[in-house]
């Protein structure tokens, strides 16, 4: 193992009394790459990322970030250190404007309120949200609060951005927009995992995939390869799926 | 929409500055003009005081408190076991009662913040913390038992907080209420009161947005605390008489958390507006209904239903309401 890897997972389990949500799961991530994370519905996907962020602890492995160790260690640390998340059923601070919810996040990084509101705007601008900075979040549409999630994590600058589907609920249109804005954060130098449900999205947008099923990792590569691979097949369709697959084509 | 940039830290137009002048100005002239409504002005500001205090912790960080009785409380017993027993002036006291206060607050709110306690739990918590305190204030008879304390009358000591008539406590109540106004506007436009909202708003989101939300609520704890028991000082020195139950008693916390929750929970005015309506009120049905006494908590018991059923955002959320549909018609 070379030291001084970008963020590593080594061999993190879980367990809620005794059902493995995440079992013996390792993988890597370099700089700037995006890393798409998909499963059937409980592969424990979301239990990652709370692993991750420190929502949650893991009952062992470890989990390092820029050489160190991201265990024991909480949400509001972790985000200092430059991991940050969105969360899969988004929570806008309702009762703030929009502005002031990328400013939670801008904050992160200084305590200066002027450097704060400058770069809330830009972020604001740079997501196409700017016409509606005043607003209170209650009033943003679906697509427009997925984009606020994205905008506040932004305001964090993290070095690493955990995406955890951004893109449910929205047509095809707005989901384009959302892969523009995914590949122009990766452009700005930040490196991101992404849940999606969409395949033709994720396969789209990864660089790389990693499958989970029932907590295991059975697929590490390429968005192609992982498509042909027998055992995503049968995880997504079925034991024996693969053969009918092949029998009919 | 104009960038203009600026609304994050609070600011204030000229015209509002003339105008707020011009208030406080007439303010300063009233005790001179009624001077038979210095009770309940003295009254208002230091329950929109220590409901100010009430709201950072319970409006702004959304930490609802049901005990804030034990901080005012507290406030009014140390400084004036100080005063009787020590002799140090209530005008030192009032920061050992202050920094009591926070030094209180901060121990229950990391008994509770750590473990993530919140909503009715934390609201029990608080409530009973008072309930403990009531106990000890009533049975330690080195604290004055059920008895109380009664402060000795020194005459015109203004040395010792102690004067012939009201005007100096309006003047101080309306000061110390001012401030907290001023200080919880101030804190809005900082970084620590937007955490105090984004942790009320979701904790979750706003610990993955980098805030560390059990700073921020013993942060919000120790304001809360403090400014409550410089309230209760004042509240002794007024009255130079203090027992358990006009202390510690549900009925202050019930007093304490109604002004803001009916000014509008989370707004820098709401504490002094619920205070202008309540205080007036309460003092009012008190003496129309003297001889059925604890109508007015009845009284208050209907107008808190009334409030959170029909008003969840106060009398500030009616009347912005009210602005904003207005501001629709129009344009």
């Amino acid at each position: 193992m070379e030291s001084g890897s970008f963020f590593e997972v080594q061999s993190v389990s879980k367990s809620f009394r005794g059902l493995k949500a995440i079992s013996n799961v390792a993988f890597r991530m370099a700089e700037n790459e995006i890393l798409g994370l998909i499963g059937p519905n409980g592969a424990g996907k979301t239990t990652l990322f709370n692993l991750i962020t420190g929502f949650l602890q893991p009952d062992a492995g470890s989990i390092t970030f820029l050489g160190r160790n991201l265990v024991n260690l909480g949400p509001h640390i972790i985000c200092k250190m430059g991991i940050t998340r969105t969360f899969q059923i988004v929570k806008p601070f309702s009762h703030l404007s929009t502005l002031e919810n990328v400013a939670v996040g801008c904050y992160n990084r200084t305590a200066a309120v002027e450097a704060v509101e400058e770069k809330a705007w830009e972020i604001l601008r740079f997501v196409g949200l700017e016409k509606k900075a005043l607003q209170p979040a209650s009033s943003l549409t679906t697509p427009d609060r997925k984009k606020l999630e994205l905008a506040r994590a932004l305001g964090t600058r993290p070095k690493l951005m955990l995406l955890d589907e951004v893109m449910a609920g929205l047509n095809p249109k707005e989901q384009g927009d959302i892969v523009a804005l995914v590949h122009k954060i990766r452009d700005g130098g930040t490196a991101i995992l992404i849940i999606e449900h969409h395949m033709r999205v994720i396969m789209g947008v990864s660089d790389r995939v990693l499958v989970l099923h029932h907590g295991v990792c059975i697929a590490d590569g390429e968005p192609e390869r992982v498509c042909e691979d027998p055992g995503v097949i049968e995880a997504y369709l079925g034991k024996g799926a693969y053969a009918c697959l092949g029998s009919t084509t | 929409m104009a960038e203009k940039g600026g609304y994050l830290k609070r600011k204030l137009g000229r015209n509002a500055w003339v105008a707020l002048f011009l208030l406080l100005a007439a303010l300063h002239v009233l005790p001179w003009v009624v001077p038979s409504i210095l009770h309940i002005m003295i009254m208002v500001f230091l329950f929109s005081l220590m409901g100010q205090g009430w709201n950072v912790l319970g409006g702004y960080a959304g930490q609802f408190s049901f005990g804030h009785s034990l901080f005012f409380g507290l406030g009014a017993y140390v400084s004036s076991l100080l005063f009787v027993r020590l002799g140090l002036t209530p005008w030192l006291g009032i920061f050992v009662s202050c920094g009591a206060g926070v030094l209180l607050g901060l121990f229950i709110g990391f008994l509770s913040f750590r473990y993530g306690l919140k909503g009715p739990f934390f609201a029990l918590i608080m409530l009973a913390f008072a309930e403990i305190f009531h106990m000890i204030a009533t049975g330690w008879s080195a604290v004055g038992g059920a008895l109380g304390v009664l402060i000795p009358l020194k005459g015109n000591a203004p040395g010792l907080m102690q004067f012939m008539h009201k005007g100096p406590f309006y003047f101080m109540t309306l000061w110390l209420m001012v401030g907290s106004i001023y200080l919880v506007w101030r804190l809005e436009g900082t970084r620590l009161g937007l955490y105090f909202l984004a942790t009320r708003e979701d904790h979750d989101a706003a610990e993955a947005l980098g805030v560390n939300t059990f700073r921020a609520q013993m942060a919000a704890m120790a304001i809360s605390a403090g400014m409550t028991a410089v309230g209760g000082t004042i509240y002794a020195q007024y009255l130079l008489y203090i027992d358990p139950d006009s202390t510690f008693g549900v009925v202050n916390s019930v007093e304490i958390m109604l002004r803001p929750i009916i000014g509008g929970p989370g707004t820098i005015l709401g504490p002094l507006l619920g205070s202008v309506v309540l205080t007036p009120l309460s003092e009012v049905t008190r003496l129309a209904f003297q001889s059925y006494s604890g109508v007015y908590l009845m009284i208050y018991g209907m107008i808190l239903v009334a409030v959170i059923m029909f008003l969840p955002g106060g009398l500030i959320g009616l009347a912005r309401k009210i602005v904003s549909k207005v501001h629709r018609v129009v344009t």
